[in-house]
Formats: structure tokens, C-alpha cells, sequence
């Protein structure tokens, strides 16, 4: 179910700073935050150029070009596909895509553009009013978009010295020029964690549509809005990973809480989030928004693709393909969000699922695998997906115990983190002594006891039924304590019953 | 009219310092750009801009960049592949 919050957005009222209603919300003051987030479109080519946008791993300043260093006499020329991309984004997003957008010119003089203005959109943008619905505290929370539009990444400075005492800078303009597509949100998300939540759904629905790939380093850069309401807005910028958001959001409450505790008031200002000490700190802006001078782009004809929207087909995207999930596969709505929640993790899994039994596969997915990954801090996309079906393949003929299964699929988690040649389940249970690669070496030493352990044997047969943890035990200490009990106290009873039934 | 002041925040959020004696003369050939674009202005418009051109794109393809020592040459400083920008902090 979704519960909206507030209004359309047109008619929305703004919560943000100065509204002077001190509410409280749960005995705390309310906290406001929306969020301008910039990701980069996994295009070829750049926004207005044709270097290669694939420049992560090459020197710096080898993917530009008169165009994308500001070259006097140089022509921005429009990327087709970054304006399907943006598009593809809006219509996900449920937005109204303009009639006419245009690119403005915002000047600024900072040697991360060498022009002295960024190519963007300001009060034509793309599309406006959307939403996207994200998991809130039991039901969904339907969160507003305020506006979509694109423009040109700034190139990357890197800063010598000490912070304190920066002596210069070195620029790459291998960044510059790649295009980006800001989403800003109404001020809709009243905690870190709905923030946090919203990036994960949006990077989930770009992945999704496959503009966008949030593993590449630097692909989304974030700036929040937040204030307590009733005091000024801040506004801090240079967020650079999803965990930073909710860092720099808990820090920055607290920091403003305090400010009203001392009985102070908080400044409206810009702030800059410092990532490796998770503080934020106070970064005097010398421009104010009229200083940038923002005019129409005279290089750029305006854009009007309303029309195409009609003919862009979507995707399936997270929520449709959670509710297919549960309903295909029968597996809950918990391990359906887990799994969709991200588009590798999704795909993995369907490649699983027919392993014949598919609530065995969301298991060992969603639960043990992710948790196994996390710890490693590695990604979904270096597992081997023919040897974990090997894996699921040996669990769903109960080949393997539980217990032993997670050491298996540790070790092959290590060997494709050392990058060594991922071996099979069976060679990695030999290897380590795992026990049990089939059944039948469990049912030859149960018959020995059953042979062997005759009293006990016709104790269990006259009804006494504790006879049977007996010959359990017995059978576990033959086999070292590799074979799962529950499936030994099952392979026991199966050979006590009387021949013939 | 650009006034002064007006002229000392352009220089000031361009990072240029003017001196005292540079003030009058830069605020007069402020001036004479802006009438010269009051001029234009008062031309009729024609056939191009709002023509309603629209959706001029190229397609998404590569095409070759700059080596990158032609890059580095176009700077006044370059430093392990970068151009050395003077502190901005």
C-alpha cells in the first residue's frame, strides 16, 4: 500500500526552511531532508562530444577534446542516447516530461570547468512532478520528485597538500563533459534512512532501465537538503556513496540539534561533507544563485521529445519484478526486496531458481550468500553462478548438510576473491573433509550400527523411542561429525522400519 | 549602466584583483559591450532562432580524443598527466 505524503507537487506546500511551525513528530522536532542526486548516464560517448566515457582506468586528460576543454571556437553537439536515457529515467519516474526543455549556461569561475560555465538545465529542465515509492516503517512511502534534468559532469580536481593548507591543485578532465542526470526530490524524506532508502531506490531503477551503473567509483554524487523545521535549511553538498548519505545526514542533525539546544540559531549555508571524518564543515560559498548568471545555451537548440515518451517501452522494474517473484516462485515479499533490490542480485537468483526448489535458492540468495558477500565486501557479479548452482543443486538432493554447504561456498568465495579457479563443490568437500558427498556413505555405516547396536536397535523397536539419539550418536562419531543429524535421524528410521511397509 | 560595484563583484567571483586605478576604465568598457548588445537588440528578428529548430543530436558514437601531451601543452603547469591549477581551495 502506498501512503502519500503531502500533495500533488504543484500544489505542494514547502516545508523547508522559515515555515515557523515548530512541530514535533513523536516527541522530536521534524526533521526535512530532500535530495539533489547526480548520477552519470552509462552512455558511449560524452554529453556534447564524442570522447569515450569508459576513462576510469586510462591516465588523465587522454579522453578529451577541444569540445569538453571549453577550446575557443569548439561546438557542443547533443548525445541522442543521454536524452533517450533521461527519458527512460523520467517515465520511470512517473514525470511529466516538458513540452520544451533548453540548456542554460550557469557561469562560475572554478578550474574544474575550463569554459568558466557548466552546461545544464535551469528553468526548462526536462521533466517535473514524479515520484517514486520507497520502503518506508510498514507501509511504502511515496516520495516526490521535483524535476529531472541533464547536464555535463565538471572534471575532477585533486588537492595537494594538507586541507588546511592546500598548496594546488592537479585537474583531469577525463570526467568533464560525461552526462549526468540530476533528480531532485521535494523535501519528503524525514530521516537518514528514508534517504538512504530513496538512493538505493533510485540506483535500483536506473540499474534497472540500464542507464546506470552505481558500481563504477564517482558515478553518483549527492547534495542534501536538510533542516528541523521551524530553523534555516542547509545545504551539503559533495556526497559521494551511499553510505556517506546517511553519514553526513546523522551528523549534520545532530550538529544542528545542538546548535538549537545552545539556544543558537542554525545558518543557512552550504556545507561540505568531509568523508573520511564524517563531519561536515561550514565551505563559504562566494556565489549566491544570482551570481551565476544563468541565459539560454546559444549553442544548443532547445529539446522537444514529450512526443517520445509515448514510444519508450520500460522494463520491468523492482516493484513489478518483486511481486513476480513471489508470485512465480512462491518465495516471501522479504526475500522478493532483498532480491530485487538490486538488478545483479535479481538475475542471480533467476538464474538459481531452477535448481527445483526455488525457496532453497531465495534462501541460500538473499540470507546466506549476501551475508557471506558483505562480510567480504565483495560483489555479486564475481560469484561463479555454474558452482553455486552446482552447490544448491547438492542441497536440494541433500547431498550436503547445511553446515558443510556454507564452508563449501566460503572457500569458493575465497578462491574468487584470491583469484585463483573456483573448484567444484564436491572437489572443495573432498578437499577439506567435508563428509557426505552422497547419501549412500551415510546409509553403509548406519546399517553397520543397526548391526552392530542390536539392543539398541530392538529398544527402539519395542517403542523407546530415546534409543534412537542412541544410534545417532553412534553413527555421528563414525563419521566425524560430517553428516547433519536430522538427516541421519531420517536415514535411520527409513532402515528400522520393518521390510515391506 | 554596470555600475562600479557592480564590476568589482564580476572581478571578484572571477578571482581577477583590479586595481583602484583599473576600475573606471574597465566600468566604461563594461558599458560600451552592454549598449553595443542594446544595439542588437533593437535588430528585428529574423528567421533562425526561434525558428523552431529543435532536437539537433548526434548519435551516440566515439570519436578519437586528444594525445594527451598536446593536452598538457595547451596548460601553463602539468604534473604526472594533470594540469597544475593554482590553489582553489
Amino acid at each position: 500500500m502506498t501512503v502519500p505524503i503531502g500533495m500533488e507537487a504543484g500544489s505542494a506546500v514547502r516545508e523547508t526552511a522559515g515555515s515557523g511551525l515548530a512541530a514535533v513528530e513523536g516527541g522530536r522536532e521534524t526533521v526535512i531532508i530532500g535530495l539533489e542526486v547526480h548520477c552519470q548516464l552509462n552512455t558511449e560517448s560524452k554529453l556534447f562530444c564524442g570522447c569515450s566515457t569508459d576513462y576510469r582506468s586510462d591516465p588523465p586528460n587522454t579522453h578529451v577534446c577541444p569540445t569538453c576543454l571549453g577550446l575557443p571556437g569548439s561546438l557542443p553537439a547533443m548525445n541522442r542516447r543521454a536524452v533517450e536515457y533521461a527519458l527512460l529515467v523520467a517515465k520511470a519516474l512517473n514525470c511529466r516530461v516538458a513540452d520544451e526543455a533548453e540548456f542554460a549556461r550557469k557561469n562560475y569561475f572554478y578550474p574544474d570547468l575550463t569554459k568558466g560555465f557548466q552546461i545544464t538545465m535551469y528553468n526548462r529542465p526536462l521533466a517535473e512532478g514524479g515520484y517514486l515509492d520507497i520502503e518506508g516503517d510498514g507501509a511504502e512511502k511515496r516520495v516526490r520528485i521535483t524535476r529531472i534534468h541533464l547536464e555535463e559532469d565538471p572534471g575532477r580536481l585533486v588537492h595537494m597538500g594538507t586541507p588546511d593548507r592546500p598548496r594546488y591543485s592537479l585537474v583531469d578532465y577525463n570526467r568533464s563533459g560525461i552526462p549526468l542526470i540530476e533528480i531532485v526530490t521535494e523535501p519528503d524524506l524525514r530521516s537518514p534512512k528514508e534517504a538512504r532508502r530513496l538512493l538505493n531506490g533510485l540506483r535500483t531503477t536506473l540499474e534497472y532501465l540500464g542507464v546506470f551503473d552505481g558500481d563504477q567509483e564517482g558515478s553518483l554524487r549527492v547534495d542534501a537538503n536538510i533542516s528541523i523545521r521551524g530553523s534555516e535549511r542547509v545545504e551539503v553538498k559533495n556526497i559521494s556513496s551511499y553510505r556517506g548519505v546517511e553519514k553526513a545526514l546523522t551528523y549534520e542533525i545532530t550538529r544542528q540539534r545542538g546548535v538549537l539546544r545552545r539556544g543558537q540559531k542554525v545558518e543557512r549555508e552550504t556545507r561540505h561533507f568531509v568523508e573520511a571524518r564524517g563531519v561536515t564543515t561550514s565551505a563559504r560559498s562566494k556565489e549566491q544563485e544570482h551570481d551565476y548568471r544563468y541565459f539560454t545555451e546559444p549553442d544548443l537548440r532547445p529539446l522537444q521529445v514529450r512526443h517520445w515518451v509515448e514510444g519508450i517501452a520500460l522494463p520491468e522494474l523492482p516493484a513489478a519484478r518483486r511481486e513476480r517473484f513471489t508470485a512465480q516462485y512462491g518465495i516471501s515479499p522479504e526475500h522478493a526486496r532483498t532480491l530485487c533490490g538490486e538488478l545483479r542480485l535479481a538475475e542471480f537468483f533467476e538464474q538459481m531458481a531452477p535448481c527445483g526448489n526455488p525457496l532453497l535458492a531465495a534462501t541460500w540468495v538473499a540470507d546466506t550468500l549476501q551475508g557471506e558477500l558483505n562480510y567480504r565486501e565483495m560483489e555479486i557479479g564475481k560469484v561463479p553462478p555454474a558452482r553455486f548452482r552446482e552447490l544448491l543443486g547438492m542441497l536440494c538432493r541433500k547431498e550436503v548438510t547445511d553446515k558443510a554447504a556454507v564452508e563449501v561456498l566460503r572457500r569458493m568465495l575465497d578462491q574468487c576473491l584470491k583469484g585463483e579457479e573456483v573448484q567444484s563443490p564436491a572437489q572443495i568437500m573432498e578437499k577439506n573433509m567435508l563428509g557426505k558427498t552422497a547419501g549412500d556413505t551415510f546409509t553403509g555405516i548406519v546399517r553397520e550400527v543397526i548391526a552392530e547396536c542390536g539392543d539398541a536397535v530392538r529398544d527402539y523397536r519395542a517403542g523407546r523411542g530415546e534409543a534412537l539419539n542412541f544410534l545417532v550418536g553412534q553413527v555421528m562419531k563414525r563419521t566425524r561429525g560430517r553428516a547433519d543429524p536430522k538427516e541421519l535421524t531420517r536415514i535411520l528410521r527409513e532402515e528400522l522400519e520393518p521390510q515391506g511397509t | 549602466m554596470v555600475s562600479e560595484e557592480e564590476v568589482l563583484r564580476i572581478a571578484e567571483l572571477a578571482d581577477i584583483g583590479i586595481g583602484k586605478e583599473e576600475l573606471p576604465p574597465f566600468t566604461r568598457d563594461f558599458n560600451a559591450i552592454l549598449d553595443y548588445f542594446a544595439v542588437l537588440d533593437r535588430v528585428p528578428p529574423g528567421e533562425g532562432w526561434k525558428a523552431g529548430i529543435a532536437n539537433v543530436l548526434r548519435e551516440d558514437r566515439v570519436t578519437p580524443s586528444l594525445p594527451q601531451e598536446e593536452v598538457l601543452a595547451l596548460a601553463e603547469a602539468a604534473e604526472d598527466g594533470y594540469i597544475r591549477a593554482p590553489r582553489v581551495m
